[in-house]
């Protein structure tokens, strides 16, 4: 094999940190170490660069005040603090959570944990899309309804959610309402005022930022119970010294996503419909899983009858491209991907899924070479198959 | 994750196909659990002559099947029906635990064949009786 390129279209699964973000960071890791709780000068100099970047992830959402801005250690961490933290602190209104069938493992767990201490959880169901059924929503949610959290746009499928919809049946209850941002933050804009939003998760990483660092937003006047006790950093809602360097690079990256928003917007778009058309139509049986339309412009996910979705990345790695699978057998739970069985489709549909991730750095050049080399890996792979049909293989 | 091994026989996987006339064919596994498995065996003076496969399934699951027809082509039937998954599984230099036991099953599509062909050898020799 000659030495070829690497095409990473598994940008949701991470990314490079922005070189702006990183040149912005660097003071904070060495000359700038202070605490910034210390009243001393470099200490000092980190307070002040960690509230400049608490007012960039404001600007980015739309938030009322700055200090609605909470960092914490990622989405995972966000996701648990908006759950966790109001069912601690109303758990005397009420012991209903709602949430969709297609939420990340972040906001599952800590429901099904809830539900083990005397909570009760309600998953509603989702269209084909993968789109929240608002008519069950608007049945579900009731006055012993304390939280409703949902997904803005799922990271697997790429649909984005009727968030103003549900807001607006989430409050005429007076439940509190979470949306977890962490694949849509920087893609598509956000209004947290707009849209009637009280916790907004967001992760740095999604946007170019570092690892390791997130943020929520709680809305002005919302009291939530904290999951880490300490110092009394963050309001008192994150105790722990901050990550100083790794908020200034989140603030960094903010900055740059809202100022290029839409030209990467446009760009991946384009290059995102090419990549679907380019994918189904050389092949039948190819399905394009997710919103035809209303998804992130990042994401495309297919699915491609009698074939597994491992075999598939396995295929594509060995020419250098770099995917992730809908299916089982490239997780560690055995089970094939709860969104995908959310949209309705069987196991054996699920299995033969996989996402392509567009990102900043993709270029119409990998998307052509994708596209080019998608048939012949399917057709190897359906010519092995005992559940292609005959005719497939002429 | 794989063994060079393993990414090998799923690189150019051998003895891929159906037989038309085959003397016996075993299907396991399951393609809602994302791996099944049909083996097609020829059977002459009791050896197995000519061995195929037809796999859906992850890289484990078509590497194990290319694997499991090179050791039992040749052989006897009674020393094709001792290749055990674990052979399989060694001969490939090792397999990730979480795929012995669901992506595996080569060893046991092969024992079904056989199986199937003693099934019908003595359903020829009732008729001759």
């Amino acid at each position: 094999m000659n030495a070829q390129k690497v095409v990473n279209l598994d940008y949701a699964a991470g990314k490079p940190v922005d070189p702006r973000v990183k040149e912005a960071m660097l003071p904070y890791l060495d000359k700038y170490y202070g605490n910034p709780s210390s009243l001393h000068g470099i200490g000092q100099e980190g307070r002040v660069a960690i509230d400049q970047a608490r007012k960039k992830v404001a600007e980015l959402i739309n938030a009322e005040k700055n200090e609605t801005i909470l960092f914490t250690s990622g989405a995972t961490e966000s996701n648990n603090l908006a759950i966790k933290g109001t069912a601690n602190r109303y758990k005397d209104n009420g012991i209903k959570i709602i949430t969709s069938k297609v939420e990340h493992m972040s906001v599952v767990n800590p429901i099904k944990y809830l539900s083990t201490k005397g909570f009760e959880s309600n998953f509603i169901t989702v269209d084909k899309y993968g789109v929240l059924d608002l008519d069950v929503l608007a049945k579900e949610v009731d006055e012993k309804t304390i939280l409703v959290t949902v997904v803005f746009a799922n990271n697997e499928i790429g649909t984005i959610e009727p968030i103003k919809e549900i807001s607006r049946i989430v409050h005429s209850k007076n439940a509190i309402f979470h949306v977890d941002a962490t694949a849509a933050a920087g893609q598509v804009p956000i209004d947290v005022q707009e849209l009637g939003i009280d916790l907004l998760t967001i992760s740095s990483n999604d946007m170019y930022g570092p690892k390791g660092v997130g943020a929520l937003y709680v809305r002005e006047g919302l009291r939530i119970e904290p999951l880490l006790h300490g110092g009394g950093q963050e309001k008192g809602l994150r105790s722990g010294t901050e990550n100083t360097a790794g908020i200034v690079g989140f603030g960094k990256a903010a900055e740059i996503t809202k100022q290029e928003m839409q030209i990467n917007k446009d760009k991946l778009t384009r290059l995102r419909d090419r990549l679907i058309e380019g994918l189904l139509k050389p092949l039948p049986y190819t399905f394009l899983n997710g919103h035809p339309t209303n998804r992130l412009p990042d994401n495309v996910s297919i699915r491609y009858s009698f074939v597994e979705g491992e075999s598939m990345l396995l295929s594509l790695d060995m020419n250098g491209v770099l995917v992730s699978s809908g299916s089982a057998c490239a997780s560690k739970t055995l089970e094939p991907s709860h969104v995908l069985l959310a949209t309705g489709l069987k196991h054996e549909e699920a299995h033969g899924s996989i996402m392509f991730t567009l990102g900043r750095e993709s270029s119409e050049e990998d998307i052509e070479y994708v596209i080019g080399l998608m048939p012949n890996i399917i057709n190897r792979l359906r010519e092995m198959s005992p559940l292609t049909p005959k005719e497939l293989n002429k | 994750m794989y063994s060079d091994k393993v990414m090998e026989n799923f690189k150019n996987p051998q003895n891929t196909g159906e037989i038309p006339d085959a003397d016996g064919v075993g299907t396991v596994g399951n393609p809602v659990c994302g791996d099944m498995m049909t083996m097609y065996i020829k059977v002459r003076d009791n050896r197995i002559e000519d061995i195929k496969f037809k796999t859906f399934g992850c890289g484990a699951a078509i590497a194990t099947s290319s694997m499991t027809t090179q050791m039992a082509k040749g052989k006897t039937l009674e020393e094709a029906l001792l290749i055990s998954r674990k052979d399989v599984a060694c001969e490939l230099n090792g397999l990730p635990p979480v795929k012995m036991h669901c992506s595996n099953l080569a060893a046991d599509a092969l024992h079904a064949a056989i199986q199937d062909y003693y099934k019908k050898q003595q359903i020829k020799n009732e008729v001759k009786k």
